[in-house]
């Protein structure tokens, strides 16, 4: 089992803490969803000033492992500064790497993202980042010091799945030790199903819960999507053909007149 | 019976609206020098839009909140029942399908009928949803009506008075919303931004709200084209000084509703931290002689009327008091 920086997680949903109706719809789904990692932003609850301590608390009680994140910076030393305060507040190594390069698609900049990760790794921290699935920057991020890979699926919050599997997949080739998380632009369990039958090891989402009429019901449905695709995975499902191959065959069938 | 009231904001007035109404004698104490910006009120939008909030409250707040716009025009008066418009741009037209599938009471109109609604919108959207039945209010003009109405009919209201020095009374009614956090655990601020901006250019009747996936405004008409523009939803108890990127997402919103906003005068940046239980549903609950009104969230002036009519009760002890005073059964039984 590849491990997440030496941990281990059996549910392979990590599960973000945006835009859900209230805290306690946000507590239930993660319940509900058996996540075991969710991931928080900090840029915009004042981390500066303490003031989202409230928010923060509640996270805390949830009782999981907190994955704090940089979204929305866009150069490297906003997102080390943002990686230092999260740190300090939720006491932790571990940081997924945001460092945003388009503001249309919230592509990441990955020349900033290699950079930043560089420095992070080098003052101990355990860094997630977010990437595409360039093979290229891939490589310069295990270089940096990552151990862990981000891909995202399509852009932030469109629900649009996976966009390139072609991309996905090669990138699971090339890096068959490291463990491999789709982050970004899942909309539906099937998107996360899809995710881990390609071998990934787990899948990063937030959007498609928080704003689903039923964030709780919808967390429930990704739990069981995502541990359909790993043990279909695990299963090592059949290879696709061009032609039938009927399950019966029809030469000597006997001929019951 | 004497009840003193603790906070001048829309839970306190309301709440001495309806003691005074069935005969207690009323004294409002708020530690701010005069009525208004001591309170979040000052910096609501003033909508009386339970459908709408239905989108993302939970059914308490839509069922609670109908029954708003009447007691406001009883008591305050200044109600505008124009209704909500909801529009979109083109490439967000699956937030309005979305909008539409969870929530009710309004019908779908089209670009001619958002014209004929608000002329000034005349080619800027093809659909769109419209809640006739809902209204809005000027915040600041309502809060002064109700304190009018309390002086005129016996009360009293004492301001830079501290909770500590409140008089003798039967029972108290604590309105402190996040200054109540010593008393309401899990009490939580959630940091709200707005604009006041005057468009000469535009006269536009009601209120109007722009769908987006991460940047959704209302705009809500004051009148004389001032329009209070709102507003950010942070994690966060913070009053420092507006972000320049809130500042820069509300502006945006404003421009992508019509271009004029973009020659509007800012008139007025507000900043404040709302009152919020977890699951964002207010609580109304009674320990001994204080009863306690708390956690109105964005739903201040939506939820103050139905929740200062529970408070009465309590306070007049006409609703049995359950012997736990543990706030969240209380608050099932409330809502």
């Amino acid at each position: 089992m590849r491990r997440f920086y030496g941990v281990e997680l059996e549910t392979r949903l990590l599960l973000g803490t945006a835009q859900y109706p209230s805290p306690a719809i946000l507590a239930r789904a993660v319940r509900a969803s058996g996540a075991e990692v969710v991931t928080v932003s900090l840029r915009r609850e004042s981390a500066e000033q303490r003031d989202g301590q409230a928010f923060w608390e509640l996270i805390r009680e949830l009782g999981v492992r907190v994955l704090p994140n940089t979204a929305g910076c866009h150069t490297v030393k906003e997102a080390v500064t943002t990686a230092h305060m999260a740190r300090e507040v939720f006491d932790t190594p571990w940081i997924k790497l945001e460092v945003i390069g388009e503001d249309d698609s919230l592509q990441p900049d990955l020349f900033g993202l290699v950079e930043a990760a560089a420095v992070l790794t080098a003052e101990g921290f355990q860094v997630f980042p977010y990437t595409t699935e360039d093979l290229v920057a891939a490589g310069r991020l295990l270089e940096a010091g990552c151990e862990v890979l981000m891909p995202w699926g399509a852009p932030i919050g469109s629900g649009l799945g996976l966009n390139n599997l072609y991309g996905l997949r090669s990138l699971r080739a090339h890096f068959p030790e490291v463990p491999l998380v789709v982050d970004a632009g899942i909309g539906l369990p099937s998107h996360a199903a899809a995710a881990m039958e390609l071998g990934y090891d787990a899948v990063l989402l937030n959007t498609a819960v928080a704003k689903a009429g039923d964030p709780v019901a919808m967390a429930a449905a990704f739990a069981q999507a995502i541990a359909a695709g790993q043990a279909a995975h695990a299963a090592d499902p059949m290879e696709p053909r061009d032609m039938a191959a009927p399950s019966t065959p029809v030469i000597g069938k006997a001929f019951l007149g | 019976m004497r009840v003193t009231v603790i906070g001048a904001g829309v839970a306190g007035l309301t709440c001495a609206t309806e003691l005074l109404k069935r005969g207690a004698e009323v004294t409002v104490v708020d530690r701010a020098p005069e009525l208004g910006a001591g309170s979040c009120s000052w910096w609501a939008g003033g909508m009386l839009a339970p459908w709408c909030e239905g989108e993302s409250a939970e059914e308490p707040v839509v069922r609670l909140g109908s029954a708003a716009a009447d007691w406001w025009d009883a008591h305050a008066g200044g109600v505008t029942r124009q209704g909500t418009l909801v529009v979109a741009p083109g490439r967000d037209s699956g937030e309005l399908r979305r909008f539409a599938r969870r929530t009710m009471n309004f019908s779908q109109v089209d670009a001619e009928a958002i014209a004929l609604l608000e002329p000034d919108l005349v080619g800027r959207f093809r659909r769109g949803l419209f809640f006739a039945g809902e209204a809005h209010l000027d915040p600041r003009a309502a809060i002064k009506a109700l304190a009018k109405r309390l002086r005129d009919g016996g009360a009293e209201l004492r301001f830079s008075t501290a909770a500590e020095n409140f008089p003798q009374a039967d029972v108290v009614v604590d309105c402190r919303g996040l200054a109540a956090r010593d008393v309401a655990p899990g009490l939580r601020g959630v940091r709200g931004e707005m604009l006041v901006l005057r468009c000469r250019e535009l006269a536009l009747t009601r209120t109007l709200r722009l769908l987006h996936p991460r940047i959704p405004v209302y705009i809500v008409p004051r009148g004389e084209g001032v329009y209070m523009l709102g507003a950010t939803m942070i994690e966060s108890a913070s009053r420092s000084p507006v972000s320049a990127r809130s500042l820069v997402e509300l502006l945006n919103a404003a421009y992508a509703l019509h271009p004029a906003f973009g020659e509007a005068e800012v008139v007025e940046i507000g900043v404040d931290a709302r009152p919020a239980f977890p699951d964002n549903l207010p609580r109304v609950w009674r320990d001994g002689r204080s009863v306690f009104v708390n956690g109105l969230y964005r739903h201040g002036f939506l939820l103050a009327p139905a929740l200062a009519r529970r408070a009465a009760d309590l306070v007049f002890g006409e609703t049995p008091i359950p012997e736990e005073s543990d706030a969240d059964r209380l608050e099932r039984q409330t809502l």
